[in-house]
C-alpha cells in the first residue's frame, strides 16, 4: 500500500503567513521560515506554499520565500499563486520548489501544465481546484482567481481535462469548508477520486485528527492538506500521524 | 590533522543545485560550486547532483571536460557522491536518450523501470532502503527507513558487491550503490529531512575508504 503524506499549506500575503477562512478574513499567522523550519523537524511529508496576494499576482515573492526555506527545510515542497507562464514554473523549479501549484491557468492555458510537466516530469505539476456547493441546483461549482471567477467546466469535466493536459496530481479544496475546522467535504473529495487517475490532496476543513481519518476512510485520498488544524491548535503532523497509524494508515518511517 | 572538508559541487546545465548546498551548509560544511574553470585540487569531496536526461547530460559533460575531471577526482580517491541522475551518470551507460556512455565509475547500466498499473512513472514518494551490508556512509542511519524518490529510470544489474541499498518499486533496484571512493543515491537526501542530512554529514566526513 502507498503510504498516506500530511501536507502542511501556508498561505502566503505580503510575505507573511495568514490564515483564511472561507478565502476570506485574513489572519496573521507568523513567518514562513520559521514555520518551515518547525514543520521539518515535525517529519511533514510535504509543504505547499500558495500566495493569496489578489493584487498584482507574480512569482516575485513566492522566489523570495522557497530559497529562505530552502535553507532550513529538507522535504518536497509545492509553490503556486500567481503563476501564469511556462517560465515562471520553470523559474520557481529552479529555484528550489519540487512542484508547482496552477489553478487559474489550469482553466485558460492547458499548455502550460503539459510544457512543464514534459519539461520536469509530472510529478511537478500540482492542479488546485476550488470548489463551492450549490445548494439551488446540487451541484459543485469551480472558482478561478482566489475564489472570486466561476469557471464553467463542471467538476467532472476539469479533472480530466487536467489530467489529460498532464497534471501529476490534483488538489482539491473545499471553499465552504477553508477555515471553518469543522471537517473535509467528503462528499467533494468522494467525487474527485471518483473520476482521477492520479493522486488526489484533500484540502479544507480539517480541525482535528479525526476529520483525518474521516476523509482517509471514506476517500482513500492519497494525502491530507492541513491549515487551520497546525496553525490554530497544538496539533502536528507526528501526533496526527501517531493517530492515523493507529487506525491502519502507514505513513513513511523516519 | 586532517584538513577541513571542502564540498565541491559540480555544476550542471540546469536544475537545481542550491538545495545540495542548503544540504551541506546544514551539516556545517563548506562548499563550492565547481565548472569547467575551477581548479578541483583543494575540493576534499565531489557531490554531483541530479538533473535531467543521461544523454543530455553526459553529452555536456563530454563536451566541457566535465566527465574527464570527475574520472580523474575518482582516481585520485577523494570522495564522489552522485545524487538522483547524478547517482546514474556514475554506471558504465544509460538508455534514456538514447544508448549512451556513463561515467563508468560504477558497474551496470541505467534502464527504465518496468511500468503497470500499480506502478506508474515516475516512481514519486517516500519509498523504503534496505541496507544490503555495512558502509561507512550509512553509519548511525536505521535500515529500512523512507527516502524521497523522484525517478523513472534505476540502476539494474548492479555487481554483487556494489549493490548497497535496495528498493523496490515493481521490480528491487539499487537505490544506492558503492565502489570504492564512490557512492550514489538514487533518492534525494537533500529532501529527505532528518535521515537524509546524516547521510550527508557521513560523506561530508568519510575518507573514502570501506
Amino acid at each position: 500500500m502507498l503510504k498516506k503524506r500530511i501536507i502542511p499549506v501556508q498561505l502566503l500575503l505580503d510575505g507573511r503567513l495568514v490564515k483564511t477562512k472561507r478565502f476570506r478574513d485574513f489572519r496573521d499567522v507568523g513567518d514562513p521560515v520559521k514555520s518551515s523550519a518547525v514543520y521539518n523537524s515535525q517529519n511533514a511529508d510535504e509543504i505547499i506554499f500558495l500566495n493569496i496576494a489578489r493584487e498584482h499576482r507574480s512569482i516575485d515573492m513566492l522566489r523570495v520565500v522557497i530559497e529562505k526555506v530552502s535553507e532550513v527545510s529538507f522535504m518536497p515542497m509545492a509553490m503556486g499563486g500567481g503563476i501564469s507562464s511556462a517560465d515562471d514554473a520553470a523559474e520557481l523549479i529552479r529555484t528550489g520548489a519540487d512542484k508547482i501549484v496552477v489553478n487559474s491557468a489550469a482553466y485558460r492555458d492547458k499548455e502550460l501544465i503539459t510544457a512543464t510537466a514534459a519539461r520536469f516530469g509530472a510529478q511537478a505539476v500540482v492542479v488546485s481546484i476550488d470548489a463551492r456547493w450549490d445548494p439551488a441546483f446540487n451541484r459543485y461549482l469551480l472558482f478561478s482567481d482566489c475564489g472570486r471567477l466561476q469557471e464553467t467546466p463542471t467538476l467532472e469535466q476539469h479533472v480530466r481535462d487536467v489530467i489529460a493536459a498532464g497534471a501529476g496530481e490534483i488538489m482539491i479544496q473545499s471553499i465552504d469548508r477553508d477555515g471553518t475546522m469543522e471537517g473535509y467535504d467528503v462528499e467533494l473529495v468522494r467525487r474527485v477520486k471518483a473520476v482521477s487517475t492520479i493522486p488526489v490532496i484533500a484540502c479544507g476543513g480539517s480541525g482535528n485528527y479525526e476529520h483525518l481519518r474521516e476523509v482517509f476512510a471514506e476517500t482513500d485520498v492519497s494525502a491530507v492538506a492541513c491549515g487551520s488544524l497546525f496553525n490554530f491548535s497544538d496539533s502536528n503532523p507526528i501526533r496526527a500521524k501517531a493517530f492515523l497509524t493507529n487506525h491502519g494508515l502507514s505513513f513513511k518511517v523516519v | 590533522m586532517p584538513t577541513d572538508p571542502l564540498i565541491g559541487i559540480l555544476k550542471m546545465p540546469m536544475g537545481n543545485l542550491r538545495s545540495a548546498y542548503n544540504a551541506v551548509y546544514q551539516n556545517g560544511f563548506d562548499s563550492q560550486f565547481v565548472d569547467k574553470d575551477s581548479n578541483l585540487d583543494d575540493l576534499t569531496h565531489l557531490i554531483v547532483p541530479g538533473v535531467g536526461n543521461f544523454r543530455a547530460v553526459m553529452a555536456h559533460l563530454e563536451e566541457d571536460g566535465g566527465a574527464d575531471r570527475v574520472r580523474a577526482f575518482a582516481t585520485s580517491g577523494r570522495p564522489v557522491l552522485g545524487v538522483c541522475a547524478g547517482m546514474q551518470l556514475l554506471a558504465e551507460r544509460g538508455t534514456e536518450g538514447g544508448d549512451t556512455p556513463g561515467l563508468g565509475l560504477v558497474h551496470g547500466a541505467i534502464e527504465r523501470l518496468p511500468e503497470d498499473p500499480g506502478h506508474i512513472l515516475p516512481h514519486v514518494g517516500w519509498s523504503p532502503v534496505r541496507f544490503r551490508f555495512n558502509h561507512p556512509v550509512l553509519e548511525g542511519v536505521k535500515p529500512g527507513r523512507d527516502f524521497y524518490f523522484v525517478h523513472s529510470y534505476a540502476l539494474r544489474g548492479a555487481r554483487e558487491d556494489e549493490f548497497l541499498g535496495e528498493t523496490t518499486y515493481g521490480v528491487p533496484f539499487a537505490s544506492i550503490v558503492a565502489r570504492d571512493n564512490v557512492i550514489g543515491f538514487q533518492f534525494h537526501p537533500e529532501k529527505s529531512q532528518g535521515n537524509g542530512l546524516k547521510l550527508i554529514e557521513n560523506f561530508c566526513l568519510w575518507d573514502g575508504r570501506c
